[in-house]
C-alpha cells in the first residue's frame, strides 16, 4: 500500500499556476528523487507535503487516508518530517537543543517544568551514532561543518517514528566529502524503513541514492521512472525540456 | 556522561575557554571589572568603604532590574528604546493613585492604598509592554521605530498626566512605600536583594526551561523557531511586557529612594540600559546574553562612574568613557570570535 499518495494536486498563486495536476505515490521505505529547474514546482510540491502551504485543488493520502496538513506541527504528528533547504537551525544553540527545539524533554513541576538536559543530550548521543555522524550533542551548531549541520537537521527528523522525511537539497552547500556522508544517512534512513523524497539539482546523488526519479517541469509531472531504468542525459532532456516526458 | 562516549578521529573537543561562559563576552567584562576595582582599590583607599560600597549598590540597583529586562528583549533580536519612558509613567501612576485614594479617604485596612498604588504602577508598565510587544509580533512592526514612538507617547503621557510637576507618593501608606522601596534588610539596599533575586529567577527560566530556550532560538533563528513549533509570537510579547514590568518596578524604587516621581524621572536612561546590558555582553544582533552579563554591566558603568568621583575628575569625562568601554567590549568580543573562527 502507498505511504503517501498525491491526486491530482494544483497549486495557485493568484495568477501563477505553480503545479498543475500532480499525482503520484510513494512507498514505504523508497527513496524517490525529486527534479526539475528552478520554478519547476519542487519546492511548493515540497511545501504543500510538509503542511506549509495548502493545495488549491486535488489531495492528499497517507497510509491510506485523506490528510489536512495544516501546519508543519500536523505533518509530524502525521509521521511526515522535512529537512529544510536553508536546514532551520538555530546557530547559537547546541545540537541537542536544535533537535528538541520546540518538543523539549521536561520535569513536572505543575506549572514550572525543567529541561532535562542530560536526557535530551543522551538522546542526541544516540541519534548521532545512529546516524553514523562525528557530531557531538553539546556543542553549538555555529561551530559545525556542513556535513555536522546536515547531520543536526536530519537527526531532528528521527526523533519521533518519522515514516516519511522530506529533504530538500540537502547537499546543495556542503563540501563533496560531506556529500557522501549525508548520502550514506539517506541509506541509513531507508534501511530503518522510512521512505525519503530527495529534492536536489545535482544529478549524482539523485543517481546515487535514489530506486526512482520524478521529474518537474513548468508545474507539471514530466517523468516518474526507476534510476535503473533511466539515465542522467535523459532526465536533463527533460529538465529542460528536450524531451517532452517518459 | 557524553564526553566519554564519543570518542571520534577528527572532531575534536574545543578547550574549555573556547567554549561555554569563558568564551563569551561577559567573562573579558568581569574580567575588566575585577582588575579596575582592585586598581581602584589600590588609588583610593575610600573606594571600598562600607559606605561607597553602598552608595555603588544603590547606584546600580537603579538601572539593574530594567537592565535585566531589556537583556530579555535584546537576546530575542530586538530592543525597547521606551523603558526610560516606562519607569517614569508607571512610577507616576503608582504615586498618582496613592495621591488619590487619600483624597477620596479610601483606607479599608493598612497597605491596601499601597497594594492598589502598585497593581496601578505595574498594569500600566504591563500595558505598555503589551502593546510594544503585540506591535512588533502581531503587526510585524520594527521594534526600533515602535518603541521609538512608544518612548515618544509614554513621556508625553507622563507630562499630561502630572502637568509637568512631579507627584510624590503621600498618605498613609507613605511609609511603608518607602520601606519597601528605598529601605534596608540587614544593612543591604532592598533594591539590591530584589534585583539579586531577579537575576537568579532570570537565570532559572533562561537557562532550564524551554520558554528560555525559545527566547535564546528566536534571537538565533526566528523562522527556524517557527518551523519547528516554537509559539514564536506569543513569546515575543511575553518578553516586551516582561521588559516593561522591569523598567516599572525600577521606576517605582526610584520613586521611593527620591521620595517623589518627577516627570523627567529616568529621562534618557534608556541609553544607560541598553549600554549596560550590552557590555554586559547581550548582542544586538540577538541570540547571545543573560542576567550574570546584565548585572555585570551596570556594575562597570557605576564603578567608572564612581571611580571618577572620587580620582576628582571632571565628571562630564563620565559619559565619554562610558561610550569608550561600549566600544572597547564588543571589539574585544570580535577580535575573539575571528580568532577562533
Amino acid at each position: 500500500m502507498a505511504l503517501l499518495e498525491l491526486r491530482n494536486v494544483s497549486k495557485e498563486f493568484g495568477a501563477i499556476r505553480a503545479l498543475n495536476d500532480v499525482s503520484f505515490t510513494i512507498k514505504p521505505g523508497e527513496i524517490v528523487g525529486l527534479m526539475g529547474d528552478n520554478g519547476a514546482g519542487k519546492s511548493t510540491l515540497v511545501k504543500i507535503m510538509s503542511g506549509i502551504y495548502q493545495p488549491s485543488g486535488g489531495e492528499l493520502l497517507f497510509g491510506g487516508e485523506r490528510a489536512h496538513i495544516h501546519s508543519p506541527g500536523e505533518a509530524r504528528r502525521l509521521g511526515i518530517e522535512t529537512v529544510y533547504q536553508d536546514l532551520a537551525l538555530a546557530d547559537n544553540l547546541t545540537a541537542s537543543a536544535n533537535i528538541f527545539l520546540g518538543r523539549e524533554l521536561k520535569y513536572g513541576f505543575g506549572p514550572f517544568k525543567l529541561l532535562r538536559h542530560r536526557a535530551m543530550n543522551a538522546r542526541a548521543v544516540e541519534l548521532f551514532a545512529e546516524l553514523k555522524s562525528e557530531t557531538r550533542a553539546d556543542d553549538l551548531v555555529r561551530q559545525m561543518s556542513g556535513g555536522q549541520r546536515q547531520a543536526v537537521a536530519i537527526a531532528r527528523t528521527r526523533l519521533t517514528d518519522a515514516r516519511l522525511i522530506l529533504m530538500d537539497e540537502p547537499t546543495a552547500a556542503i563540501s563533496v566529502r560531506q556529500v557522501a556522508e549525508v548520502l550514506g544517512l539517506i541509506h541509513r534512513l531507508r534501511d530503518a524503513g522510512i521512505a525519503v523524497i530527495l529534492i536536489s539539482h545535482r544529478m549524482p546523488d539523485v543517481f546515487a541514492v535514489c530506486e526512482r526519479v520524478i521529474v518537474m517541469r513548468r508545474g507539471s509531472k514530466v517523468a516518474d521512472k526507476p534510476v535503473a531504468g533511466s539515465s542522467p542525459e535523459e532526465v536533463t532532456a527533460l529538465i529542460t525540456g528536450a524531451l517532452e516526458a517518459a | 556522561m557524553a564526553d566519554t562516549v564519543q570518542g571520534f578521529s577528527n572532531v575534536r573537543r574545543t578547550r574549555f575557554w573556547q567554549r561555554g561562559f569563558f568564551a563569551s563576552q561577559t567573562a573579558y567584562v568581569l574580567l575588566a571589572l575585577i582588575v579596575l576595582v582592585f586598581a581602584m582599590s589600590l588609588a583610593s583607599g575610600n573606594f571600598l568603604s562600607p559606605g561607597n560600597i553602598s552608595n555603588i549598590v544603590r547606584n546600580f540597583s537603579f538601572i539593574a532590574i530594567a537592565t535585566l529586562g531589556i537583556t530579555l528583549v535584546i537576546i530575542t533580536g530586538g530592543i525597547d528604546l521606551s523603558v526610560g519612558s516606562t519607569m517614569a509613567l508607571s512610577a507616576t501612576t503608582t504615586s498618582l493613585t496613592m495621591v488619590g485614594l487619600t483624597a477620596a479617604g479610601f483606607y479599608p485596612f493598612p497597605g491596601s492604598q499601597l497594594i492598589l498604588a502598585l497593581i496601578a504602577g505595574f498594569g500600566t508598565a504591563a500595558i505598555i509592554g503589551f502593546a510594544n510587544g503585540f506591535a512588533i509580533a502581531k503587526l510585524k512592526l520594527s521594534p526600533f521605530v515602535t518603541t521609538l514612538g512608544s518612548l515618544s507617547i509614554v513621556r508625553g503621557l507622563t507630562y499630561v498626566a502630572t502637568q509637568g510637576r512631579g507627584t510624590a507618593p503621600t498618605g498613609p501608606d507613605k511609609a511603608l512605600f518607602l520601606a519597601i522601596t528605598s529601605g534596608q534588610v540587614g544593612g543591604i539596599p532592598v533594591s539590591f536583594l530584589y534585583l539579586v533575586a531577579l537575576a537568579v529567577l532570570m537565570w532559572l527560566v533562561l537557562n532550564h526551561t524551554a520558554w528560555g530556550r525559545h527566547v535564546y532560538a528566536i534571537g538565533g533563528n526566528e523562522a527556524a523557531g517557527r518551523l519547528t513549533g516554537v509559539p514564536v509570537d506569543r513569546v515575543k510579547i511575553q518578553v516586551y511586557v516582561l521588559c516593561s514590568l522591569a523598567a516599572g518596578f525600577n521606576g517605582i524604587i526610584i520613586s521611593g529612594w527620591l521620595g517623589s516621581a518627577p516627570a523627567n524621572l529616568a529621562q534618557a536612561y534608556e541609553l544607560t540600559i541598553i549600554a549596560a546590558a550590552v557590555i554586559g555582553g547581550a548582542n544586538l544582533a540577538g541570540g547571545v546574553g543573560g542576567a550574570a552579563g546584565a548585572i555585570i554591566g551596570c556594575i562597570l558603568i557605576e564603578v567608572i562612574r564612581n571611580g571618577l568621583v572620587l580620582a576628582r575628575v571632571d565628571p562630564y569625562w563620565q559619559q565619554t568613557l562610558v561610550g569608550c568601554i561600549i566600544v572597547a567590549a564588543v571589539l574585544v568580543d570580535r577580535f575573539r570570535s575571528l580568532r577562533s573562527g
